[in-house]
């Protein structure tokens, strides 16, 4: 008990934390699946929409992004229930996640569209294409090009703000090292292997997205 | 088959076309010249719909292009009325416009099959024609940051052939390329010209191709037509002092 670090009992929380981690990474991937499609339709609404619909769009996106991610979760997870709309912790976790980093992507999404020149829609014109199909299969596979590494490092963000989540008891990584520590009264061996594990993902993520890059650029002209 | 009518197409208070008329018969290849911003790019941005007119109508193919009528009245034109005129020409620019990201063939194929509703086969089948028609059989599977630039055109009027044009716009197809290209672009359209029943307008600073391919030329200056007349009557016996200027400072850059 006087360890600073006891490896005995660091090893057998290990399983739990395991099981655990795989809901972060769970989280990571469902908030991200709900934040691509989101981006994109914030996107399309900003920037191809009447203005009234337009501008309604951009105050959503600014709320989304300018408001604390813990406070649109409280929102959804203390507020909600009160209007009886009863969602689950899990539920409200991956909506709060992919909104908020969803508004975050129709922006990089933006970069990438006002990328491609101009001219590429006029090709689309000259040959007929309708607008939504000009847009699917010519612009946007090359707006996406240039910003996989932007979207990339708000995926890692993502990632290392699942932690946020516990806040709403939602049974990730850092709401169970809390619990094992809440139990045992030790937290210096679930909140260190916590964050050694946000820390080793997010280096192996950020080599991933640095490879990517690369490969990117050696793909284009 | 091209019917101008008093068009005027201006940017604010800058006129780039003015009342202009102009009429091109089926069938017809004619070249626009004169200097640069005097409105005759103008004219085939405006004939592909990509700049809206001020003024006037534009008629092709016996119908209005950007209106359409409502019993008596002409309104301007829909998105569905556009799409369905728009079928009817084609138009190669100077710089290629390509879509990088995909091969000379799925270039060629990807509007015959969305817009024209051809199966998969058949636009592949037309498309490797079209590439061998414009001397690219080798290059269906090349993506056009493999071909030179002169490639990269052929391609281009291939992919634009694709959807089955009755008219074919050429905006200075050659000003981008390098002079020892500038030949295999010219002679690919000397074919199209001569295997299809095409009504061509171009825009070139080529004045040879100009004069040996054109049944007429149409000299620009100031947004509106100086002069037209066949290439004959434009190169060699030009009544016009500003026409004769023109061709003076060209000719002797050539």
């Amino acid at each position: 008990m006087n360890d600073i670090f006891d490896l005995n009992f660091a090893i057998s929380i290990l399983p739990s934390l395991g099981q655990a981690a795989l809901v972060t990474i769970q989280m990571t991937v469902a908030g991200f699946l709900v934040a691509l499609p989101v981006g994109l339709l914030l996107v399309c609404l900003r920037l191809y929409t009447a203005a009234p619909i337009s501008y309604a769009t951009i105050g959503v996106m600014e709320f989304l992004r300018s408001t604390p991610l813990l406070a649109q979760l409280f929102f959804m997870y203390f507020v909600f229930p009160l209007w009886g709309i009863n969602i689950s912790a899990t539920m409200i976790g991956i909506i709060g996640l992919g909104l908020h980093y969803g508004a975050y992507y129709s922006e990089v999404f933006r970069g990438g569209i006002e990328s491609v020149p101009r001219t590429q829609w006029e090709a689309t014109t000259a040959l007929n294409l309708s607008p939504s199909r000009a847009f699917l299969r010519i612009i946007l596979p090359q707006a996406l090009v240039p910003v996989v590494p932007a979207i990339g490092n708000y995926l890692i963000a993502l990632f290392k703000e699942t932690p946020i989540l516990s806040a709403i008891a939602v049974a990730e990584l850092m709401q169970r090292a809390k619990v094992i520590g809440a139990d045992t009264f030790r937290y210096t061996e679930p909140i260190t292997l916590t964050g050694i594990f946000f820390l080793v993902m997010s280096l192996l993520s950020a080599t991933g997205v640095r490879w990517l890059e690369r490969r990117m650029r050696k793909g284009t002209r | 088959m091209v019917r101008f009518d008093k068009v005027t197409k201006a940017y604010g208070d800058f006129v780039v076309l003015r009342d202009l008329d102009l009429e091109v018969a089926a069938n017809e290849k004619v070249s626009l010249i004169g200097p640069s911003g005097s409105g005759k790019t103008t004219v085939l941005r405006t004939l592909m719909t990509l700049e809206p007119i001020q003024g006037g109508v534009i008629q092709v193919d016996g119908e209005p292009l950007t209106h359409m009528q409502q019993g008596e009245r002409l309104v301007p034109a829909d998105a569905r009325h556009k799409r369905r005129m728009r079928g009817k020409i084609g138009m190669v620019f100077q710089q290629f416009n390509l879509f990088p990201h995909m091969t000379a063939l799925q270039n060629c194929i990807e509007a015959p099959i969305s817009v024209l509703g051809l199966d998969r086969d058949e636009a592949v089948e037309r498309a490797r024609e079209l590439l061998r028609l414009v001397g690219l059989g080798e290059k269906n599977d090349h993506y056009p940051s493999q071909l030179s630039g002169g490639q990269q055109q052929r391609v281009a009027i291939a992919r634009a052939l694709a959807m089955r044009p009755r008219v074919m716009l050429f905006d200075e197809v050659t000003s981008a390329l390098d002079p020892e290209v500038v030949g295999e672009v010219l002679a690919v359209i000397r074919d199209v010209g001569r295997e299809y029943n095409l009504t061509m307008l171009m825009v070139t600073h080529q004045m040879g191709f100009a004069r040996e391919f054109s049944d007429r030329i149409c000299f620009f200056s100031d947004g509106a037509i100086v002069e037209h007349g066949s290439p004959d009557e434009i190169f060699n016996n030009t009544r016009h002092e500003r026409t004769q200027q023109f061709l003076r400072a060209v000719l002797a850059g050539q």
